[in-house]
């Protein structure tokens, strides 16, 4: 029996709501979940169940009432803003559902942001965002812009970009949904191959059940809380 | 960052474009009127400017170089006995009706120079000696004056004839000499000429032109000459700017001038600004992308501030640039006036400054409240 891999993040307990008026809507009502270091996790579950939210409590993105959120190891809650913003300039890369390509910065340009972000020299950050898009396949491509790429090479730019700064947790939004059933498995492809190594933590945000043969593992959520976890997809098909 | 920044504004060439030219349009509209208003405003002090006397001594009820009011002969002498002065000579200013010899009639300016001493002369003789004023019937006209007469079909030059007031004048030299405030040529003469061409009149003195003996100061002299009854002194500089704000205050000139400079400032917040917004609010998702990315927000609001300021940067160079080659281009033909000091492209760069800090300020306010978890919805 093999050890299981360190827990890269850990969510407890969380609650996190909106203003609605004078009301309040609760995204998420005691979630609980954890992702380990090697691990593709995906997120599932139906529209409105409070995956997104998770994911940007995961990430930082966003404050939350109750409970704790820690990645890798450091709790979120008793970091400061910029503290959390170093964190995730440091160790997260983002995957988002519309791509979030810059539209006037070519293909090398935007892949370089996160490293330039960290400091990296212009330079020395376009270098190394060809070296990766070259990686992805997309060698022809560096100084083509957005709009002259099709859905699955502007995704492989967002990849890139996702992975140019070697962080450790990868952060994905629906990253199939702009996208044909085609250019969605290659991108899973993709990204089982470039992403997914010992050292880091994949998670994606998805109801796409055409990609859950990719995931690792599966956590099911409704209604703001996680109501099941599976370690084989067709598990979840049976659920 | 702010590479990407600009290469951000840059690229987005419609906006971009737009921003560029609404405050250059600004800034051109904002200077190029400044400088007519002050190069109008330059033009009231051309007497003052041509004489360059250094105390002028006038009627005690004259507020500025353009108003004559014409005194006794005597006051010259009465200067005169004023501890500290130099000397003190007569100066005579008119309009008079000059008849051409096609039988046209041109109002002209005529200056009476001091006899003895030519005081007041102009400085660029273009043709001809100021010394021949001397001479019998002589005149000396200015550019306005050639220009004015050729339009009429009379070519100017050394020799030719006209009448003042039904007496010979013969063109002994032609000068060049700041433009009068109402465009008519100035035709100069010795003093005691001018009395015969002026139509006789009991005073007919416009001003005493003075100077202070060494260690006394204009501003000195003046209050001493001033301290005689019916007589009021003045430095050069001070003259000079009773005329300008005596312009500013009693003229419509100013809320004309100044209105189209607040237009100018409008337009530019109007189109800048909106412009920016949209461009900001454009830009925002990307802007929350960069801040989910662990871009922070003083790194984002550099990115603004640098992109309202090139863009303010490029716009002020082409507006200013604009304003000056048409400066450049009417200065040959001297109209309309056309002065920019320094204080004019200053008071543009900051207006702009503000347009650019107030168009920024929008962008900025929106940046600073961005939940970077927007990227996910």
């Amino acid at each position: 029996m093999s050890t299981p891999s360190p827990i890269a993040v850990k969510v407890e307990n969380v609650v996190k709501s909106f203003a609605n008026g004078d009301s309040r809507t609760f995204a998420l009502k005691g979630a609980s979940l954890e992702a380990r270091f090697g691990e593709l996790l995906m997120i599932v579950g139906p529209s409105g169940c409070g995956k997104t939210t998770l994911l940007s409590v995961i990430c930082g993105t966003l404050k939350f009432e109750e409970g704790d959120v820690a990645v890798f190891g450091q709790e979120l809650r008793a970091m400061r803003n910029g503290d959390i913003t170093r964190f995730r300039r440091e160790n997260i890369g983002f995957i988002f559902q519309q791509f979030n390509l810059i539209p006037t910065l070519t293909a090398v340009e935007n892949v370089s942001i996160p490293l330039i972000l960290k400091g990296v020299s212009t330079a020395q950050a376009e270098k190394h965002a060809c070296e990766v898009l070259e990686k992805v396949g997309l060698a022809d491509k560096y100084k083509s812009y957005p709009s002259q790429l099709s859905g699955g090479q502007q995704q492989r730019v967002a990849i890139s970009r996702a992975l140019v700064h070697d962080p450790r947790l990868i952060i994905c939004d629906e990253p199939t949904a702009s996208l044909d059933s085609t250019s969605g498995h290659k991108t899973l492809e993709l990204l089982q191959e470039s992403a997914v190594r010992p050292d880091r933590c994949v998670i994606i945000v998805t109801h796409d059940s055409r990609i859950y043969e990719f995931a690792d593992r599966i956590v099911q959520m409704d209604d703001g809380r996680v109501v099941g976890q599976f370690d084989d997809p067709s598990q979840l098909s049976h659920a | 960052m702010f590479r990407i920044a600009l290469k951000m504004l840059f690229r987005d060439r419609a906006k971009y474009a737009m921003l560029v030219c609404g405050l250059a349009f600004c800034s051109l509209l904002m200077c190029q009127q400044s400088s007519v208003f002050c190069g109008l405003m330059t033009w009231t002090t051309a007497t003052v400017r041509n004489i360059g006397a250094p105390v002028w001594v006038v009627d005690a009820k004259v507020e500025q170089a353009n108003e004559i009011i014409p005194m006794r002969q005597i006051e010259v002498d009465r200067v005169r006995g004023i501890p500290g002065v130099a000397w003190a000579v007569p100066l005579y200013i008119g309009i008079e009706q000059a008849r051409l010899t096609d039988g046209s009639f041109q109002n002209i300016q005529l200056v009476g120079l001091d006899t003895g001493t030519l005081t007041g002369r102009p400085m660029d003789m273009r043709a001809g000696r100021i010394e021949d004023l001397r001479l019998p019937n002589a005149v000396v006209v200015d550019q306005v004056a050639v220009e004015k007469f050729r339009r009429k079909g009379i070519k100017i030059e050394l020799g030719t004839t006209f009448e003042i007031n039904d007496k010979e004048a013969r063109v002994v030299g032609i000068c060049h000499v700041s433009r009068s405030f109402l465009g008519q040529p100035y035709v100069y003469t010795t003093f005691d000429r001018a009395m015969e061409y002026a139509k006789p009149s009991r005073k007919m003195l416009g001003y005493v032109l003075t100077a202070p003996i060494p260690g006394v100061s204009n501003e000195e002299l003046a209050k001493r000459i001033s301290s005689l009854p019916g007589l009021r002194a003045i430095a050069k500089d001070q003259f000079f700017w009773d005329t300008i704000r005596w312009y500013i205050r009693n003229t419509g000139i100013p809320i004309s001038f100044g209105t189209v400079v607040i237009l100018g400032v409008i337009v530019g917040i109007a189109i800048a600004g909106q412009t920016f917004y949209l461009f900001v609010h454009d830009n925002l998702r990307f802007l929350a992308a960069f801040k989910a990315m662990g871009a922070p927000n003083s790194t984002l609001a550099g990115m603004v501030l640098l992109q309202a300021f090139s863009v303010g940067f490029i716009g002020y160079g082409i507006g200013v640039g604009l304003a000056s080659w048409f400066g450049n281009t009417v200065l040959a033909k001297e109209q309309p006036p056309f002065f920019m000091p320094w204080q004019v492209p200053v008071f543009v760069a900051g207006v702009i400054v503000f347009i650019c800090a107030f168009s920024a300020l929008i962008g900025l306010t929106k940046v600073m409240r961005l939940e970077p978890a927007v990227v996910f919805r």
